[in-house]
């Protein structure tokens, strides 16, 4: 299988889908003539012209509005959010109308409609460009979130994306945008609602998506030189939710520890504890433990920052914790 | 009713040689070469912030000012004690040009618990609202709305105030400007908005040109739509900033109503310190401009006017390098922030934190 990036396996995701199918066009800031802030529509201009790849001004709502306009006339418009920082701006659009049209119109309209844009932190931009917003889009029904970690995920969760009838909220973790990969040819879809096993274990499930996922991976080898057998589950999608695949894994490890970036108040993490004590209440042997982002706006000093997000030591110490090794 | 009065061209009011103060007076030498200092200083400091974040003391997002100089130390000179200043994230200039002091805006940059706000907000976040400098804001055009609301509080609370709201030309095309630039114009009407807006047109936001983003290019002309009267401005032209910015901010402050220029300038730099290829523009453009770089416009005024010779000048640009120098060493000895500090600020009152 040939290796690529986490970002050429996006671009070539939705550029073989624009290949396919004429009714996909791209809007965003920057993605055209400058090649996209994050090099991942570089080339596409020049391949599919102006009126497929439409260079924007800074106006989020606006442009995230005229795609779900777009996407009710048929069209599959793909939004490039610069980074999901700024679809706060959008969120009246992507809220109130992508994610409610096809309810309130009785069914008549659909939105299929793609946002996409790196989301998470962890490189020095602050408060105001440091936001995992996983489990704030995950709050709305008419919304499908994933949260892909890999090159492979990335490209086959994409064309789901994309030929999905919905609105799909695309969360790539920005951080890995450079990370390697086997990524099938061709037409090699992911469905989203099917949770990955990253890794098989026994005594402990560690739960996470995104960036966080190849923290845990790493965690995981270091709870083995302890004599600890950790399974890692990758959720890649957060609405539609895979509650199966982590209460069929809790029920054989008896202990789970949830990994997010994002703050804990709320959350996704939240929401997989609640999960796995309704429906595997009776295999637990530990409270399930929560490793989060602090409470706190994102600090800019790298020392800080650090401080402010899951660290290997913290994760581990969370996995004493469900052991009672401590 | 406001009455629209649009005053049409770039106006150029006289050039350095010639400035006129709100007095009437010229602008003497000793003024005029200490904005020199200024400008040099602001320059100086922003290429040294460019080699710090080459050397990765700097992290994040890093937006420097080179080539507007000329835009900020003009208005920020009519800036009177009381008076407010918010913009973006090309912040750094504004910060220096109200008083702080250069080593805390380095420091900051620089991630240490010496900076302007603790190490707390980076490049993108400058305040010290102790100078009326009130930040500093990531989200575009997200400020907007904040500087008119903090005029209305001005006179609200019987301040004789104004604020600076400084915005770029890619700003100007999001929804928060419009509806912001409507209630100004419509609180001024009472008297209740001393706002000067001053759009700092570069040209470019981020990769896209004035031209690409809107097919009405004349910026200042928005605000027409709104009952706000405005004018625009040769941005690279200290003379003609600084002749504007006195006569305007006297106007606001009198009227209490709201103000728009549109300062024609440009970036002769990168749009982040992390940009390294840029296909937008020609390499021919950046050259041109280059040549009306404001503060070799302003040296060859200063010259030819006879305020100061060569030597006088390179002696003023030492003084701003040392300076800039002073700024880089307190920042590489300052400490980082305390671990605690993490947790601290969220809340005015910590009650009911959540922590
Ligand atoms: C709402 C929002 N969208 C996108 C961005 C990314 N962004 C940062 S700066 C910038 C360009 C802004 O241009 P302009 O207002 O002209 O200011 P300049 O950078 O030229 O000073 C963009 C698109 C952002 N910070 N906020
Ligand atoms: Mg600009």
């Amino acid at each position: 299988m040939p290796v690529m990036t986490y970002r050429e396996a996006l671009k070539t995701a939705m550029a073989d889908e624009m290949e396919r199918d004429d009714s996909v066009v791209m809007l965003g800031e920057d993605i055209g003539v400058y090649g996209g802030t994050h090099v991942i529509t570089d080339g596409l201009l020049e391949r599919f012209g102006p009126k497929r790849i439409i260079d924007t001004p800074i106006a989020e709502g606006g442009f995230t509005g005229a795609a779900i306009g777009m996407a009710m006339t048929g069209l599959r418009p793909i939004v490039e959010m610069m980074t999901w920082n700024f679809s706060f701006l959008a969120a009246d659009q992507i809220i109130q109308n992508a994610a409610k049209l096809r309810y309130f119109s009785g069914g008549q309209v659909t939105v299929p409609l793609v946002i996409r844009g790196p989301n998470g932190g962890g490189v020095q931009l602050s408060a105001q460009h440091t936001h995992s917003l996983e489990g704030f889009y995950g709050h709305f029904p008419g919304l499908k979130v994933v949260s892909p970690a890999t090159p492979a995920d990335v490209k086959g969760m994409m064309l789901t994306a994309i030929r999905d009838p919905d609105p799909v909220i695309f969360l790539e973790a920005g951080a890995l945008y450079g990370t390697k990969g086997e990524v099938a040819d061709g037409d090699a879809t992911v469905p989203f609602g099917k949770a990955r096993v990253a890794r098989e274990g026994t005594d402990v499930t560690l739960i996470a998506y995104g960036r966080q996922v190849n923290l845990l991976l790493k965690v995981a080898e270091t709870l083995a030189a302890e004599g600890v057998s950790a399974e890692v589950i990758d959720l890649r999608s957060i609405r539609p939710f895979d509650a199966a695949t982590i209460v069929e894994s809790v029920r054989k490890t008896h202990r789970a520890v949830v990994v997010q970036e994002q703050w804990r108040w709320f959350s996704v993490a939240s929401e997989v504890a609640a999960v796995i004590q309704e429906e595997a209440f009776d295999d637990l042997d530990a409270p399930v433990e929560r490793v989060s982002g602090a409470e706190v706006p994102a600090p800019y000093a790298r020392n800080l920052e650090l401080a402010a997000f899951p660290s290997e030591a913290q994760i581990v110490a969370a996995v004493q914790r469900v052991l009672y090794r401590t | 009713m406001a009455t629209t009065e649009r005053r049409g061209k770039q106006r150029s009011d006289t050039d350095v040689a010639g400035v006129v103060d709100r007095n009437g007076s010229r602008v003497d030498d000793a003024t005029l070469l200490d904005l020199y200092r200024k400008m040099t200083e602001v320059r100086l400091f922003e290429e040294a912030a460019q080699r710090g974040f080459r050397q990765g003391k700097i992290g994040g997002y890093l937006h420097v000012y080179s080539g507007q100089e000329a835009v900020a130390t003009g208005f920020l000179a009519a800036h009177r004690e009381g008076d407010k200043a918010i913009t973006a994230y090309r912040d750094h200039a504004h910060a220096l040009l109200l008083g702080s002091e250069p080593g805390a805006v380095m420091a900051e940059l620089y991630g240490r618990g010496t900076g302007l706000v603790k190490g707390k907000g980076g490049s993108m976040h400058l305040f010290d609202a102790a100078n009326g400098m009130m930040g500093g804001y990531g989200i575009v055009g997200g400020h907007i709305p904040l500087g008119v609301g903090m005029a209305y509080g001005m006179r609200y609370r019987g301040e004789p105030g104004v604020v600076q709201l400084y915005l770029g030309d890619g700003a100007i095309h999001n929804g928060a400007f419009h509806e912001a630039a409507n209630l100004a114009g419509l609180w001024g009407r009472d008297g209740l908005n001393p706002t000067l807006f001053i759009i700092e047109n570069n040209q470019y936001g981020m990769g896209t040109s004035v031209e690409r983003a809107t097919a009405m290019t004349d910026l200042a002309a928005k605000f027409d739509s709104y009952g706000i009267a405005h004018e625009k401005v040769d941005g690279m032209d200290l003379g003609a900033v600084l002749a504007c910015a006195h006569r305007v901010v006297d106007q606001v402050r009198e009227t209490g109503r709201p103000y728009a220029v549109e300062a024609l300038t440009y970036r002769i730099v990168p749009h982040g310190a992390g940009d390294f290829f840029e296909k937008y523009r020609t390499k021919e453009e950046v050259r041109e401009w280059r040549e009306r770089d404001p503060i070799g416009l302003l040296e060859r005024r200063l010259i030819e006017s006879g305020a100061a010779d060569e030597e006088r000048l390179g002696a003023i640009r030492a003084e701003s390098k040392r300076a800039v120098e002073a700024a880089v060493r307190f920042a590489d000895e300052s400490p980082d922030p305390a671990i605690e500090e993490l947790y601290t600020d969220v809340y005015a009152d910590e009650v009911g934190s959540g922590r």
